[in-house]
């Protein structure tokens, strides 16, 4: 999951360039057959995601109404319901994205604007950031588990700790796209912005920023829709898999839609194997809808300079 | 790391250890709401095996004491134990007694607690009506039949013992996702996790079923509830653990003496908890009282009269 939406992420930033040089007349053998294989690639994934959807559907529509929505997870899998889990990832998520997309946006403003690109250790920042953008996310959670307990922190299955460890796994993702979105912005821009007597801030502020937003938003989306799906590192923290009471704040217990799922399918009765289904298919809508949202928002609103 | 980055860490982890600590005693606090009814929070931790036992506890208890909420995480038994013995949770689940290392663990924290047996696991090996032959198994006989080593080797009825007949075996059994199949291949292998890769292993119990019926030689393995609903078209064989042949059945489960394919179910209790935390104390006192039908829904055996009566007399003495 995490790899085709970094990949995404990359096509979504890179679409407008490659775009524009793949479309040549070369009818070589060699090009066609690069080709051929480019398409049989797209088919592979494509059919994957298809198989996927499709059983998923099949096995999980059943369960997939009402008593999914309102009921809390019970012994018997006809009386079970994933609530706290749903009201559960909303919680995480917003969090994680009120923590990740400003820290990750100021950053990527101070890397692109005003650090000094020559500096070995701003260099050597911005290679570390590339690279934990590829970082597995166990590796996160071990990270803020390590972190947490060096804190003293005791209650780690809580919505604050987990928003904490995923917005660390998607800052480098946030702060990647938010750099191209800003390097994309021309650089007469803010030289015609500084030229009528701006400062460098309010250049920032009032014309290169407002004008990345697109770009921005963008990868925000599918960053936030990678730590929607993520069940590892909450795991590591000793996440909560039975929660029968609706998060309520920060300091709650929480458990969400991966996790309730990894748990259910654990169940030797059918009936959690389609409740987890069920629970699948929500999370599947969830992404997907995201996803769309985020092609929305680039398509609409990028700039074309 | 950037120097940014470093600085939001930073302020992150303030804020929250800032947040934490001003709310670090959240869990143990009780009350009660403006309905009367009692409040506060139970936290446990544990095998993924006894979890399903404590969430039907917690899922029944709700409707009794909506007002307590119960959570149930599943770090396993070992990590389970390492948060109970740090003062982090108040129930441990556990699939075996607390070890000699983890009880020094805990009273280096100070951590007081109570062991209380909930209720019984046993496992069945399970044949067609169809097979005569096999009335009793040893455990060297299991190990043979589903070992890594017989993969691919051993496939017949005649290589398990000379005098059964030749019928080629059809193993079925639990997937890796399940208790069942760690404690199966620990006890029969001697290794969890170590099994031969050539059977067919299902979640769902009751393919392992079809599978055994639909087959002579069919064999598999599965929780003991299942054996006694499906009687017409299936036996449990007897198994041999060095003591004689022992039939699976509730009474040699809860006695102890189907042995090795059975064995108790625990949760700790922390003594603290259980004494100074009205919600810990209601809820445990309830997952005792009810814990022949919380074993039923969450398809396990359930505890002896006697188990029972153990059990509330711990409960008893450590309210003093």
């Amino acid at each position: 999951m995490s790899s085709t939406i970094t990949t995404s992420l990359g096509g979504h930033i890179r679409g407008a360039t490659v775009r524009g040089r793949a479309r040549g007349g070369d009818t070589s053998p060699k090009s066609i057959l690069f080709l051929v294989a480019l398409w049989f690639s797209l088919f592979v994934a494509f059919s994957f995601l298809i198989v996927l959807i499709v059983t998923t559907v099949i096995d999980g529509w059943p369960r997939f109404d009402l008593r999914l929505f309102t009921e809390y997870p019970a012994a018997d899998p006809e009386e079970a319901g994933a609530r706290p889990a749903i009201l559960g990832s909303i919680w995480v998520i917003i969090t994680t994205a009120l923590l990740a997309i400003p820290l990750g946006v100021a950053a990527a403003v101070h890397m692109e604007e005003f650090a000094d690109k020559k500096n070995w250790f701003n260099r050597i920042v911005e290679l570390n950031i590339q690279n934990l953008a590829a970082v597995p996310s166990i590796v996160y959670g071990l990270l803020a588990l390590a972190f947490l307990v060096l804190m003293g922190v005791q209650n780690r299955n809580i919505v604050i700790a987990g928003a904490f460890t995923l917005s660390l796994l998607i800052l480098p993702v946030i702060i990647i796209a938010t750099r191209e979105a800003l390097r994309a912005v021309p650089m007469e821009i803010r030289q015609g912005s500084l030229a009528l007597g701006a400062t460098e801030l309010q250049t920032v502020m009032r014309q290169t920023l407002p004008a990345s937003v697109p770009g921005i938003a963008t990868g925000s989306i599918l960053a936030l829709s990678r730590a929607l799906g993520e069940a590892a590192p909450l795991l590591l923290l000793g996440a909560l898999v039975f929660v029968s009471f609706d998060p309520n704040g920060l300091l709650s217990g929480y458990t969400t839609m991966p996790i309730q799922i990894f748990n259910w399918v654990g169940r030797p009765q059918e009936g959690f194997a389609i409740l987890a289904s069920a629970t699948s298919i929500l999370l599947l809508g969830i992404l997907l809808a995201m996803n769309a949202l985020a092609i929305i928002i680039r398509n609409r609103y990028q700039q074309r300079w | 790391m950037s120097r940014i980055k470093f600085t939001g860490i930073t302020v992150a982890a303030v804020a929250t250890a800032l947040v934490l600590s001003a709310c670090g005693g959240q869990s143990t606090e009780a009350g009660t709401d403006e309905d009367g009814g009692a409040t506060g929070a139970v936290v446990a931790d544990g095998s993924s095996t006894v979890a399903p036992l404590t969430e039907a506890a917690a899922d029944a208890f709700r409707d009794v004491e909506p007002g307590i909420n119960v959570t149930v995480a599943t770090s396993g038994t070992g990590g389970g134990f390492a948060a109970f013995c740090a003062g982090e949770t108040d129930i441990s689940n556990a699939s075996r007694s607390i070890s000699d290392e983890e009880i020094a663990t805990c009273e280096e924290n100070g951590i007081e607690f109570t062991e209380i047996i909930m209720a019984n696991d046993g496992l069945s090996v399970i044949v067609p009506l169809e097979n005569d032959w096999a009335e009793c198994l040893t455990v060297d006989q299991l190990a043979t039949m589903w070992s890594p080593e017989s993969e691919g080797s051993v496939t017949n009825w005649n290589q398990i013992d000379p005098s059964f007949p030749d019928v080629p075996l059809a193993l079925f059994g639990a997937g890796t996702d399940s208790g069942t199949f760690d404690y199966f291949t620990d006890a029969v292998n001697g290794e969890e996790g170590a099994i031969r890769t050539d059977y067919s292993p299902s979640e769902d119990d009751n393919i392992t079923i079809q599978g055994v019926t639909g087959e002579a030689g069919g064999v598999g393995f599965l929780g003991l509830s299942y054996v006694a609903e499906n009687a017409d078209v299936l036996r449990g064989v007897a198994i041999d653990g060095g003591a004689g042949c022992v039939e699976a059945n509730v009474e040699t489960v809860q006695d102890g003496t189907y042995t090795p394919l059975s064995r108790p179910l625990f949760i700790y209790v922390a003594n603290t908890s259980y004494t100074e935390n009205a919600a810990v104390k209601t809820f445990v006192d309830f997952y005792v009282a009810e814990a022949a039908s919380i074993a039923e829904a969450a398809v396990f055996v359930p505890l002896t009269d006697e188990q029972i009566q153990v059990a509330t007399d711990e409960l008893a003495s450590l309210a003093g």
